[in-house]
């Protein structure tokens, strides 16, 4: 793993509260092309706050974001997508009522000459991304409220992929998969990381980021507790610094 | 990688090849159980080409609300206040006619200009209104059902304010032709309409085929296209004759002849023809499911009914979507306040009163779910006519006026109830 050039996200000491609340507490990350960083803490440690923020959802008090060394000016989902940075979220972010080509396409609609919707050409976009990233998967024209829990995950895949990602957030991806589609969503890891996307990942098990991960950092309580590569820790050591709250290394 | 492609859906055989929609077909089935039980009760009087007519202009107004209010309840919201826009604009388009263009601007009564200079004005009112609304729900997060219910009253006593409480009339003669029997396209020009009609049909239909024949994706076989499109044409063209078959009765004609100095012949008739209001309505319908089905705007409506925080995240500004769709409704409240105040020749101060009422019936007798994010056009348009039809049919055979709201309200709450067990039994989540 080349850590040498520019790193392709770089947040440096980003803050934010809320009502007083210091959810996320000067946290410095970085993420290098090719890497998938993950993200590791109890419920409320602030990771998902601070994925956000990266995202657009949330607003940062204070801090600075760089894609490729340049500051980033990221106030809404819509300034995130222009950095091609693409997040799949824990609760999947799909409308249920709308079928697979309108979630793939939400808000970057593919129209006609005259701006109306081309629902054929989405169709025919989703077949062919959908044939490649999941074979199996046949309800294209049903509401996705039909669709199981991998196969709306592969729609929420199939929206990163598609539109290019450079840089890609995956909150819990596999929380609600069987056996062989959180094996699906861990090749596809794979694949995307050898295509040079940096890849951040949220998840709560730690035995499943220590085979994807490059690095992890672990947060408690919206601060950076430390971040390690994986082949200088033990998943004990992960898991301390999960619970104690302190970086075992560091100490030694 | 392999080259496997997504197989396509197997064509589909039988009946079940005509893709057709069976909610829709429930409706248009209870509409013509009605039709058919009043018609028995009153002796053959429903089923006439007359009380069809004035069924379709007593529909009118209610059903173009109802084509925004879809909008609003698939965003999760409900607006309370159409009636009143509906006050306020009438007043404001009334004035316009009787006191701002004759006297303040000294042009007179009769210009030409008169009644598209007040529709104008109405609609800039209605979207404003609107607007503001949206932006109360959008911006400052109060929950829409107390906007629009402070709307009711707030719009509905600056119409009285307005007017003083007086009815204005009489309306301009040519701001009269919305509504209804004063202005129709007459026989010719109705047929000419529902060939045109006939012809987009087919056009659309044929469209359809081929952008899908383009893309690879299974067509219906070629008879039940054909099927489809002549039940289209068959009742595009039926309501044409429909309203043709009623005739402008004999001493009306005679007055009209009489005031050309002229001398009725023996035996002349004469259809009215589709009425304007009409026409109207088909085109708001036309519009509004075209922005339902095919803009970015009805696409995220719809994602937004389904899922606020997926649409938000989209990078959808759920916001100004909200200002958008209540302004919508302001427009088409004015609308129809166009038709209704036209219909009965005058402002009145008492105009829309329990619209809201109707129109959020409409729709959901319609289909459109209050939970959001499910609804069609043309389902709250015949939710309009079969709340109507039950208004008028009662009142034709004769049945109480306690009685008859009584029904009303029983048949929305079991119309919704069919409508739980209907997408139950299809298996639908939602």
């Amino acid at each position: 793993m080349d850590r040498t050039g520019t790193p392709l996200v770089e947040l440096k000491n980003i803050s934010i509260s809320f009502g007083g609340v210091r959810a996320v507490d000067d946290v410095s990350l970085d993420l290098y092309p090719g890497e998938v960083v993950g993200l590791l803490g109890h419920n409320g440690a602030g990771k998902s706050t601070l994925i956000k923020i990266l995202s657009g959802a949330y607003q940062r008090d204070s801090g600075t974001i760089r894609i490729d060394g340049k500051d980033a000016d990221i106030r809404s989902p819509a300034d995130a997508r222009r950095y091609n940075i693409e997040t799949i979220y824990q609760t999947l972010a799909l409308a249920d009522n709308l079928d697979a080509p309108a979630n793939l396409f939400l808000g970057r609609e593919l129209t006609t000459p005259f701006g109306l919707v081309d629902d054929a050409r989405m169709e025919a976009e989703t077949r062919k991304i959908m044939a490649r990233l999941n074979p199996n998967f046949r309800k294209i024209n049903d509401p996705v409220s039909a669709l199981s829990g991998g196969q709306r995950q592969s729609v929420a895949i199939a929206r990163a992929v598609y539109f290019n990602a450079k840089i890609l957030i995956m909150d819990e991806p596999t929380a609600a998969l069987g056996v062989h589609e959180t094996k699906m969503v861990a090749d596809l890891i794979q694949e995307l990381k050898a295509q040079g996307l940096g890849i951040f990942l949220i998840s709560h098990d730690t035995r499943e980021m220590m085979d994807l991960c490059d690095r992890v950092s672990v947060m408690k309580n919206g601060q950076l507790i430390g971040t390690e590569r994986v082949e200088d820790v033990t998943e004990d050591d992960i898991l301390s610094m999960i619970i104690m709250g302190k970086n075992p290394k560091a100490a030694a | 990688m392999t080259d496997v492609t997504t197989p396509a859906a197997r064509p589909l055989r039988g009946w079940k090849a005509l893709d057709l929609d069976t909610r829709l077909l429930g409706m248009i089935g209870a509409f013509i159980v009605i039709a058919i039980a009043f018609d028995i009760a009153s002796g053959g009087r429903f089923i006439t080409p007359r009380n069809l007519f004035n069924l379709t202009i007593q529909t009118a107004s209610v059903a173009i609300m109802a084509t925004g209010m879809v909008f609003i309840i698939v965003t999760r919201h409900i607006d309370l206040s159409v009636g009143s826009i509906l006050a306020t604009t009438s007043a404001v388009m009334a004035m316009t006619q009787t006191s701002l263009m004759p006297d303040v601007l000294g042009l007179g009564l009769g210009h030409p200009l008169t009644a598209w200079v007040a529709i104008l004005f109405g609609i800039i009112t209605g979207a404003a209104i609107g607007a503001f609304h949206g932006y109360l729900v959008g911006y400052l997060a109060i929950p829409a059902f107390i906007v629009t219910l402070g709307g009711l009253l707030v719009w509905r006593n600056v119409a009285w304010y307005l007017t003083s409480g007086q009815t204005i009339g009489p309306l301009d003669e040519t701001f009269q032709l919305f509504g209804g029997i004063n202005g129709t396209l007459g026989v010719t020009g109705s047929w000419i309409l529902g060939l045109a009609a006939s012809a987009a049909t087919l056009w659309a239909l044929l469209a359809a085929r081929r952008n899908k024949i383009s893309h690879e994706f299974p067509v219906k076989p070629m008879w039940a296209e054909i099927t489809v499109a002549a039940i289209a044409i068959g009742a595009i063209l039926g309501f044409v004759a429909l309203l043709n078959a009623y005739s402008v009765p004999s001493r009306v004609l005679q007055r009209d002849f009489a005031a050309r100095g002229e001398v009725m012949p023996e035996g002349f008739t004469q259809g009215y023809g589709v009425p304007i209001s009409i026409v109207l309505l088909i085109t708001v319908a036309i519009v509004m499911t075209v922005i339902a089905r095919r803009t970015r705007f009805g696409r995220y409506i719809f994602a937004t009914g389904g899922n606020p925080d997926a649409a938000e995240l989209s990078g959808i500004n759920t916001r100004m979507l909200t200002v958008k769709i209540f302004a919508l409704m302001g427009v088409l409240c004015a609308i129809s306040a166009v038709v209704a105040s036209a219909r009965l020749a005058n402002h009145s101060n008492d105009i829309g009163i329990l619209d809201e009422l109707r129109v959020i019936a409409a729709a959901v007798i319609g289909g459109t779910a209050l939970k959001g994010g499910i609804g069609t056009i043309h389902g709250a348009i015949i939710g309009a006519l079969i709340m109507q039809s039950l208004q008028s049919g009662m009142a034709m055979v004769g049945v109480d006026a306690p009685l008859q709201n009584i029904v009303v309200g029983g048949v929305l709450v079991l119309a919704v109830w069919i409508d739980i067990v209907y997408r139950k039994r299809t298996g639908a989540k939602d």
